[in-house]
């Protein structure tokens, strides 16, 4: 498959779109995987769910205002040229 | 007559301090609106000096001190240029840091040679550990073993001309295949070092290995591309299948051999023995991984090109 690095653009909005769209309360509490209680053992191994959970949690803080902006260019430019 | 020309041209970044005192009178005429006018009597000059003198610079040298308003724009000028070196310097160094990038170029052909022949012939060499000096690692000058960003740099550009050529070969050339193939390739390394740090990062996997070695690590696979399409080009389909499993080969051994050095034994600093009995098998899956991800992207990326 042929990339651009438009699709390479694309993909990276997409994605941090979707990981920032996991709302703590409404979704992941739901499935399970509430704020990481594990915290506990402060030895150097968190585990693989423990950090995924923060990962996603510092991805939704850090690019929470960024991914606004993204977004909007992003909506007006496809309105305007397709 | 043209070429006396383009040798006062070529030399006019230098020279561009010094109008020529023969045109003395452009200057006076206009000594008012100042450096604006400097700027356009630059062009001029080059068609009165082209028979005065060879040497520019002599009788350049002592118009610089003779008009002040030149000296005074080459002054503004050169003022100009170091704010916006400096302005330029301080917004790169906010997103990387040149320094480590440096460290990562200082390489020499000795270094290159012997690099090239370890990725392509990988199973004589005996020591692949990183040599250090008081916890800063060895430029790769003076350490075969260090990651550079020279030579997957230089590769990545050969590869894209190789693709260039062989596409040209076949007929099937365009100018914009040539920008798909380089973004493409691009593309597949920046998602292959996205996949190593997230995994590094998830399975907490505390090795220095930093986003460049990761880059460096990636591009070495351009080099047994590079050899791969070359096979492929003067042999034909037997020859690009025997180069592919020769690269393959010789690139798994190498990426095995130095990632195992900085991802397994930093298990040995972890203290807790407790959850440790998953990890060795997981970092051993990650480098295994990317060990067999890169016949795969080699046989991705080249075989469009030999048909």
């Amino acid at each position: 498959m042929a990339f651009t690095l438009y699709s390479l653009i694309q993909t990276a909005i997409l994605c941090t779109n979707a990981i920032a769209v996991l709302h703590e309360e409404r979704f992941l509490s739901k499935v399970g995987w509430a704020v990481d209680q594990g915290v506990g053992g402060f030895g150097d191994d968190p585990g693989i769910k423990a950090q995924i959970l923060t990962l996603i949690r510092s991805v939704r803080t850090v690019m929470r205002v960024p991914l606004i902006i993204v977004n909007s260019a992003c909506i007006v430019l496809l309105l305007l040229f397709g | 007559m043209d070429l006396p020309h383009h040798g006062y041209r070529a030399t006019k970044p230098r020279a561009r301090a010094a109008p020529p005192a023969a045109d003395s009178v452009l200057f006076e005429d206009t000594s008012s609106v100042g450096p604006a006018m400097n700027s356009q009597g630059y062009y001029t000059p080059g068609y009165n000096m082209e028979g005065a003198s060879n040497i520019q610079e002599g009788p350049g040298m002592n118009n610089l001190f003779a008009d002040p308003m030149a000296s005074a724009a080459m002054m503004y000028g050169s003022s100009l240029a170091n704010q916006g070196k400096d302005m330029v310097n301080k917004e790169i160094s906010r997103f990387m840091s040149v320094n480590k990038l440096k460290y990562f170029f200082a390489v020499d052909t000795r270094y290159v040679l012997k690099k090239l022949m370890i990725l392509m012939f990988p199973y004589t060499h005996q020591d692949w550990e990183v040599r250090y000096h008081r916890d800063t690692p060895l430029p790769p000058r003076q350490d075969v073993n260090a990651p550079d960003l020279y030579i997957p740099t230089m590769a990545f550009i050969t590869y894209i001309l190789l693709a260039g050529m062989a596409l040209g070969i076949q007929k099937r050339f365009s100018p914009e295949v040539l920008g798909l193939c380089a973004s493409t390739a691009l593309v597949w390394i920046i998602i292959e070092v996205l996949v190593m740090l997230l995994s590094l990062y998830l399975l907490t996997i505390h090795s220095d290995l930093s986003t460049f070695d990761l880059i460096a690590y990636s591009g070495y696979k351009y080099v047994g591309m590079i050899f791969v399409v070359m096979g492929g080009l003067l042999f034909g389909s037997d020859g690009y299948f025997v180069a592919l499993a020769w690269s393959s080969c010789a690139l798994m051994f190498f990426i095995v051999r130095s990632l195992k050095m900085k991802i397994l034994p930093s298990l040995s600093s972890d203290s807790m023995g407790t959850g440790s009995s998953a990890k060795p098998q997981l970092r051993l899956y990650v480098t295994a991984a990317t060990a067999i991800f890169q016949p795969i992207i080699i046989y991705w990326l080249t075989s469009h090109l030999v048909r």
